[in-house]
């Protein structure tokens, strides 16, 4: 989350003072991400210092900031960028069942099993949120929607494992050739 | 309170010998009136399986189903017909309306097939489109309507009458996100003026509307999730900055 450029969208409305910058971000992300007053004032001093924003020079806490030419053009420029599409270099959660998956004494679909129940708590959590805010809320609407979405590839991604790890166990026990002994090799649920 | 559904060791097996099946394996829940349970499972795994052996559309082979304290086991043919068409909804991912009638005669037809009279069943068929916001599309024919709409007509049958359990099958399945969202803030509603409500589904972002999540797996009960927590907790799971 860029806390500069979100203040910059802010700004292109219209002069503004960082108490009520802090209040616009927090209505406008459905005040799901909490924003210090102190981090405001920070974003708007570099801001300041790297030309992309001016103040009216008072020293007084409702000193009103203005977005430049040039803030205007960092902020069109950055609308326009996609967002980084990199695979995360260590994904928890890819790593625990990929390693879940050679640990002896550990069921695999167990442990995917773990984490497919906590994501849709979570997700039922978001939907009660969702369930409950005022129609007008589309701002918290949207946010809690990106979240169940973001969740719901997790749960698919866990779902395609389990299937991916079951179809192995089947190919597997096909084969005609003595395996070794296995303590849990019925208990796969 | 004593649930609406309740399920007790209740396994289903189809076939015999080599070609034996089993679609269910001593599956217990129970489902109180006002709440909402999810059952999520792969394909396969025995939801819709489950489902029917819940609406009293097939029995189980072993175990016990009881709808309101009564075990199905004990009634007749008749006796469960009568219980499917008063207390149990259904609500299918493909609607199941009859196309030759228009919303109001499919919504009114459960009644009018376990003997209510006609103007009875038509105004109570009135009733539930109303309470869906359907009441301006009564005389429409199902082809005429749209497919959230025809999934409102078919929840308007499952709740028409007095009607205590409400069965649902992938219920948005066939629909688009609007509209799988708008058909299950209604099953909520409906849910929360006192039904009981089952809805089994693949689909994680369905399975959160219920208070409560099972999971199924090759015909087992494998899991099942606690209460959802208060939106508070959501701030200590990364959504801070």
């Amino acid at each position: 989350m860029s806390v500069r450029h979100a203040l910059l969208a802010l700004l292109s409305e219209g002069p503004k003072y960082g108490l009520r910058l802090q209040r616009e971000f927090e209505e406008r992300t459905g005040e799901v991400w909490p924003l210090n007053v102190g981090q405001v004032y920070t974003t708007l001093q570099r801001l300041e210092r790297d030309g992309l924003v001016e103040s009216d020079g008072t020293d007084s806490v409702q000193k009103d900031f203005t977005i430049t030419s040039d803030g205007r053009t960092e902020l069109v420029d950055w609308l326009r960028t996609p967002p980084s599409s990199k695979i995360p270099p260590r994904d928890e959660l890819v790593i625990k069942v990929l390693v879940a998956a050679k640990v002896p004494g550990i069921q695999v679909h167990d442990v995917i099993q773990s984490h497919r129940r906590h994501l849709v708590e979570t997700m039922q959590t978001f939907t009660r949120l969702k369930a409950e805010s005022r129609p007008e809320e589309v701002e918290l609407a949207m946010v809690v929607d990106a979240e169940l979405f973001r969740l719901e590839g997790v749960v698919r991604w866990l779902d395609a494992a389990d299937a991916r790890l079951g179809g192995l166990e089947a190919v597997t026990d096909s084969v005609e050739v003595p395996q070794p002994a296995r303590a849990d090799a019925d208990v796969r649920r | 309170m004593r649930s609406v559904l309740e399920m007790h060791q209740v396994s289903k097996t189809h076939g015999s010998g080599a070609m034996e099946v089993h679609a269910l394996k001593e599956v217990n829940f129970a489902v109180n009136g006002g709440e909402m349970v999810a059952i999520m499972g792969p394909s396969g795994s025995g939801k819709s399986t489950l489902l029917t052996i819940a609406g009293c559309l097939e029995n189980a082979t072993a175990g016990e189903v009881l709808i309101d304290g009564a075990a199905v086991s004990g009634m007749s043919r008749d006796e469960q017909a009568r219980m499917r068409r008063r207390s149990i909804g259904y609500v299918f991912q493909d609607f199941n309306l009859l196309a030759g009638l228009t919303a109001a005669e499919n919504v009114s037809l459960p009644l009018e097939l376990d003997g209510v009279a006609t103007s009875s069943a038509r105004a109570a068929g009135l009733d539930a489109l109303r309470t869906l916001g359907l009441d301006d599309r009564a005389g429409a024919f199902p082809d005429d309507l749209s497919g959230g709409e025809r999934q409102r007509v078919a929840i308007a049958r499952a709740v028409v009458g007095h009607r205590r359990l409400l069965l649902a099958d992938e219920p948005s399945g066939a629909l688009d996100s609007a509209n799988g969202e708008t058909v299950m803030r209604l099953l909520r509603d409906i849910c929360r003026r006192g039904m009981a409500v089952v809805v089994v589904t693949h689909d994680s972002q369905i399975a959160a509307w219920a208070d409560r999540v099972l999971f199924l797996r090759d015909g087992r009960m494998v899991d099942q999730g606690t209460a959802p927590r208060g939106p508070e907790s959501l701030l200590n799971e990364g959504l801070d900055l």
